[in-house]
């Protein structure tokens, strides 16, 4: 698993990946009550903006780890935005076919240092 | 608790003790003496008697008809004497819209039951607090539309030409068409040619600004087929008895709630309704109040869905709205839960009948409709003469004709302050004219 020092998690699989934000994050937002997604055949550019998050009282944009393709849209955190706050490693947002990697991106322990 | 808080001369004596000054002046003995003002450059004070002569005189170059036969856009309806009483009362007068909002239930509550009213008549699943009048409402309608893919609006032919000129300066980043027209409604098939995909909304007056009933619900489905939004503004009172923009299939309803039950008041203050479905709802500017409950279980208010707002979201924020016109949409629903959905229908009726019989009577004497097409409570004729001749023989007879389009054209209305003999007169005074 990779990370954006944004806070977003990367999981790759072959020339899929799976995006979601890290559990520290979630914590960090508090409840969550909206996710606004991008749609299947969307394009999707690394280290910019994909996504937006929002708790009661705070609106935060999710940065992309990946260019390419939106493959998937996870109706389930859409429907019940509150799964992220529950289990924030497996809440994943888009499915992606990658066409590039971010340069920036830290590896778990990294990720964990820099939160500390 | 009493409805005016004074300062008696013993609380400014213990102001004066915690803050340790002797007057008001040393409040601002930081200022600089050379830019104070020693006196205002007004004129001497006139005693009460003499101010009210001189305002009365000026009052009177007005001239107050006794029949008044124009509209487009702010219309001379009855309002019932409780609303305007009630509309007095200090508590609703002076208060300004709240900020520590949850501290004032009463306010809330009364915004929360206006809301609900507005998806009463529009259809629609959730209305803002309201927005400054129906011009900027509908810009705003529009703008909730606009996207990274679809920069483009397209405006039905027969649209208000004030509401026009407020598109203009809200909609400047967003590239504006007009839709054609066939014998004064929207023309379908050139609409049609004009849907493409990177078109954001289409949007309908209903009734036109012309009076004219359109096609809502096909030019609906025409929007809608190229995933377009679908905006259409109403006349309220139209509402008691027209189909609602939700069955329509609108995405955003809005409307300028000046007809209902607030004067025409030399062009405000007005209201702006906005109300929308609930897929749109996070795009919604404006205060919303919700319903909830309290942690003890009672029911409460509160201010809802503010991560829409632009304190929350700053510049990414679809609108730097954060009013409302508190007052007007109180009397507003005032109004309408006076009048009920009965009453409202009731006036949509008179409306309708008076207008269709001042139309007739006025083609009686030789003054033809410029459109042949169903019509609410306005409509335009067309003459030979000159439209300034008509009007002006009305007003030598204290009536107020309808408004000039052009030098021929002229949009009539009539709602249900004019009486049979209001418009028997005028259609004898115009056959005069006419002949």
């Amino acid at each position: 698993m990779k990370y954006l020092s944004s806070h977003e998690w990367l999981k790759q699989n072959g020339n899929l990946a799976k995006i979601g934000i890290s559990a520290f994050a979630a914590e960090e937002l508090g409840d969550i009550v909206f996710v606004d997604l991008p749609e299947v055949g969307d394009e999707v550019i690394a280290n910019e903006t994909f996504a937006e998050i929002e708790s009661v009282k705070a609106v935060s944009e999710v940065n992309s780890p990946v260019s390419g393709t939106v493959v998937a849209v996870n109706e389930a955190v859409v429907d019940s935005p509150e799964s992220v706050n529950e289990d924030a490693l497996e809440a994943w947002f888009i499915e992606v076919e990658v066409t590039e990697v971010s340069d920036k991106l830290l590896t778990e322990d990294e990720y964990q240092a820099s939160i500390e | 608790m009493s409805i005016y808080t004074p300062h008696t001369k013993g609380d400014i004596k213990e102001m004066f003790e915690a803050l340790n000054i002797s007057s008001l002046d040393d409040l601002y003995s930081m200022v600089p003496k050379g830019v104070l003002l020693d006196k205002l450059d007004l004129p001497e004070g006139v005693s009460q008697a003499d101010a009210e002569i001189e305002i009365k005189k000026m009052a009177g170059k007005n001239h107050i008809y006794s029949a008044y036969l124009r509209g487009n856009g702010s219309y001379y309806h009855y309002i019932p004497a409780v609303v305007r009483k009630m509309a007095e009362r200090s508590e609703f007068v002076t208060a300004y819209t709240p900020y520590q909002a949850e501290l004032n239930q009463g306010i809330l509550q009364s915004i929360f039951e206006y809301q609900t009213m507005i998806c009463d008549i529009t259809g629609m699943d959730i209305s803002n607090a309201s927005h400054y009048d129906g011009a900027t409402a509908s810009a705003e309608a529009i703008l909730m539309c606009s996207d990274k893919k679809r920069n483009k609006v397209i405006l039905a032919p027969f649209v208000n030409d004030d509401t026009k000129v407020v598109f203009r300066t809200y909609l400047n980043s967003m590239e504006i068409i007009e839709a054609p027209s066939k014998d004064g409604k929207v023309d379908l098939a050139g609409l049609s040619a004009l849907l493409e995909n990177d078109v954001a909304c289409f949007y309908l007056e209903q009734p036109s600004a012309i009076g004219i009933i359109e096609q809502a619900k096909e030019i609906g489905e025409l929007v809608h087929s190229v995933g377009a939004k679908f905006i259409i503004k109403s006349y309220p009172i139209a509402l008691g008895l027209i189909a609602n923009p939700r069955d329509c299939g609108a995405d955003i309803a809005t409307a300028e709630g000046q007809s209902l039950g607030l004067p025409m008041a030399f062009g405000g203050p007005y209201l702006g309704i906005m109300a929308t479905t609930k897929a749109m709802q996070r795009k919604l500017p404006g205060r919303i109040v919700g319903q909830t409950v309290d942690s003890r279980g009672d029911k409460a208010y509160v201010l809802t869905l503010q991560a829409r707002e632009q304190h929350i979201r700053r510049e990414k924020a679809s609108s730097n709205i954060c009013s409302n016109e508190a007052l007007c949409a109180l009397i507003t629903s005032m109004y309408l839960a006076t009048m009920g959905p009965e009453g409202l229908n009731k006036v949509a009726k008179i409306c309708v009948n008076n207008a269709h019989y001042l139309q007739k009577e006025l083609e009686k004497v030789g003054l033809k409709r410029k459109y042949d097409v169903e019509f609410f409570n306005e409509f335009v004729t067309t003459s030979d003469v000159l439209a300034n001749k008509i009007l002006n023989k009305l007003d030598q007879n204290d009536i107020l004709g309808g408004v000039m389009l052009n030098d021929f054209d002229i949009l009539w209305c009539a709602t249900e302050m004019v009486s049979k003999n209001d418009i028997e007169k005028t259609a004898k005074l115009v056959g005069e004219v006419l002949c």
